[in-house]
């Protein structure tokens, strides 16, 4: 078992690094090269190889405790690579401490300083420099940052008399008026209400395109990653376990680590029989058969897939095309826009489907304790990478 | 319960304002009322031997304070950065610097100076000259080792409800551990560390315990009116001890402004 797991471990490194050198032409701004950070007996960061580019939105994605945090307090610098280094711009940023790094970072819980006015919040990484920026220049750029963030009339306000998304705002123009090369975002929204936080979404969207900022977030919230990124990093046990787009790691997860926490899914036993054309004959326990997509090499053996439930139909009997599963109805969630329904498959166990609005008007509502079968067009599933 | 209360205010605070009410008495006789003056004030303030004592007990007092004041401001900085079973042992030992009773803290140091520099004297003789012996020196010593528990305790108080995110926050917006402290942390912590100088000033000025026992041939205000009582008892002391009661009073109620909590929100 532990072998195994070391197993993968070395696979997962080698497909990071991999894509590091596929990447290498590219322009970086900020790179991880094998960086590894322990705290006491605890490792944080295994091993990390990425690559930035330059104007990305990139999200850092995973549990609390995967290390996403560990990898943005090393590239502030608030961190020490205990192996490896960090480089931003080309440059490497071992004996550069957090004061002299062209990046700067909105914080959890904004740590706004409260004995400052929100002017002098804005301005205060201005005033740090040397020489010293001219009065007149510096309420300029504060005017404009606070307009950016839709503050213009709170500059003489005191931090701790605004609402939780003033002072978010207010932690966003602090940081992007020093125009840093990458903004740091350390789950800003965390603390937001779920209506506030979709707005300030939109607003750091719009906010990345306009400055053309290299945007990295550190999040927990899938769906969160999946709307902004333009790149995530799945990260589990302080490893790398996947980078990509959102589409990438939805449609084509590498393993069922990344299945499970990218959307729902579900993960199925099987076994190879036959594949041609990227296409794989999956015998399930059930002995139903389906099409699913792969492209590993041409062996028979036993394999795991994965399914997004949307992918899936329900139907009274069989269709002809499809791979059909027996399987009771036990639990049916109206949510709106689709049904959720919850269903065990002979032999094969609990399966969830997800019925758009129209499909559930086309072919009629199905109630709990229905006798159906679940319709598995060509194709539906993925083979994950095989993990034991 | 309403004259239990009264009863124990009563016997706390009753002999209290009858020393400040005879303090304006006009007669010679320091524990009844005749007529009313304030000619003991003149008196108090015009003694040599009084303005004395009370110079000597303002320069202890002050830079007392003021050691107190850095040292203990520093180990409180510290101690915040500090975890685990060492920080456990510095809090206990600061809580216990507050309890042990003066008398005890007395004899210690005076039984530890006067070792030291039984000890240390013939080779700093022989060099510079001079002798060390007690005075304003241990006075100052022993009053700035004491009080400092007092502003670690204030200061650290103030720091935990700091949040630390700023610290990196500043350091990420370009200020250097300096600038962070001077700009962030000192501003924010300013309140405690101001208190915790008054409460250590208010202290020394008060001792009597203490400092009866390292003084050596100096004369701090306490000291003064303990020797004058032995003495017989004039308005004149009550007058000293009203006016010592008042600046005392003033400067621990300016102490407690100052920690209110969010006292630190309101000036920028």
């Amino acid at each position: 078992m532990l072998d195994a797991y070391a197993e993968t471990g070395r696979d997962m490194r080698a497909s990071a690094e991999t894509t590091e050198n596929q990447d290498a032409r590219e322009d970086h701004v900020a790179e991880f090269i094998n960086v590894s950070k322990r705290f006491g007996a605890v490792l944080a960061a295994d091993q990390l190889n990425l690559g930035i580019r330059r104007g990305e939105f990139l999200s850092f994605l995973g549990p609390s405790g995967c290390g996403k945090t560990t990898a943005l307090r090393m590239l502030a610098g608030f961190e020490e690579p205990s192996e490896g280094c960090v480089r931003i711009n080309g440059s490497d940023m071992s004996a550069v401490p957090s004061y002299r790094r062209p990046v700067n970072m909105v914080f959890q819980h904004y740590a706004l300083f409260p004995h400052m006015s929100v002017a002098q919040n804005v301005s205060y990484g201005l005033r740090q420099r040397r020489p010293r920026m001219a009065k007149a220049e510096i309420a300029t750029r504060v005017a404009k940052a606070l307009e950016t963030v839709r503050l213009e009339d709170f500059g003489g306000r005191r931090v701790w008399e605004l609402s939780g998304g003033q002072q978010q705002r207010v932690a966003l123009a602090r940081a992007i008026i020093n125009e840093p090369t990458v903004l740091l975002l350390d789950e800003p929204m965390a603390a937001l209400d779920a209506k506030l936080r979709a707005d300030m979404q939109r607003e750091l969207l719009d906010l990345q395109r306009s400055l053309g900022i290299t945007f990295v977030l550190v999040t927990h919230d899938q769906e969160e990653a999946l709307s902004m990124s333009d790149r995530i990093c799945i990260m589990g046990g302080g490893r790398i376990a996947q980078v990509g787009t959102p589409q990438d790691l939805y449609d084509r997860p590498c393993n069922r680590y990344v299945a499970d926490f990218v959307g729902k899914a579900n993960i199925l036993s099987g076994e190879i029989v036959e594949r041609a054309d990227g296409c794989a004959r999956v015998v399930l326990p059930s002995g139903a058969e389906v099409l699913v997509s792969e492209e590993g090499p041409d062996t028979r053996r036993k394999i795991e897939i994965v399914v997004r439930p949307e992918a899936l139909g329900i139907g009274v009997a069989a269709s002809p095309g499809d791979a059909a599963l027996k399987a009771r109805i036990t639990h049916r969630t109206f949510l709106g826009d689709h049904t959720e329904y919850l269903l065990e498959a002979e032999g094969i166990g609990p399966v969830q489907v997800n019925l758009p609005r129209q499909a559930e008007r086309a072919s009629g509502r199905h109630e709990v304790g229905d006798e159906v079968h679940i319709l598995w067009a060509a194709e539906a599933g993925r083979v994950l990478a095989a993990e034991n | 319960m309403r004259l239990y209360a009264v009863a124990v205010y009563g016997f706390l605070y009753l002999p209290i304002s009858i020393i400040a009410l005879f303090s304006f008495s006009a007669g010679r006789n320091a524990s009844s009322m005749q007529g009313f003056s304030t000619e003991w004030y003149a008196r108090a303030l015009n003694n040599p031997f009084v303005m004395e004592a009370l110079w000597t007990s303002l320069k202890v007092a002050f830079f007392s304070a003021i050691l107190a004041t850095l040292a203990g401001t520093m180990a409180a900085l510290a101690l915040t950065g500090m975890k685990g079973r060492l920080r456990a042992i510095f809090d206990v030992l600061v809580q216990i610097a507050v309890m042990i009773p003066g008398i005890v803290i007395g004899i210690a140091t005076l039984i530890a100076l006067v070792t030291l520099f039984d000890l240390v004297n013939p080779w700093i003789e022989s060099l510079t000259g001079w002798r060390l012996s007690l005075g304003l020196g241990s006075l100052i010593g022993l009053h700035g080792m004491f009080t400092m528990s007092l502003v670690v305790l204030l200061v650290r108080g103030r720091l935990e409800s700091f949040d630390r995110a700023q610290i990196e926050a500043s350091n990420d917006l370009g200020a250097s551990p300096l600038g962070t402290f001077m700009q962030v942390t000192f501003p924010q912590i300013a309140p405690a560390i101001l208190a915790g100088f008054l409460l250590a000033f208010t202290f020394s000025f008060d001792d009597f315990i203490m400092a009866f026992f390292v003084a050596g041939s100096e004369t701090t205000l306490p000291i003064y009116i303990f020797s004058s009582i032995r003495r017989g008892v004039t308005p004149e002391i009550n007058a000293i001890g009203t006016m010592v009661m008042v600046a005392s009073l003033t400067l621990l109620i300016v102490a407690q402004i100052l920690l209110r909590p969010g006292h630190s929100r309101g000036k920028g």
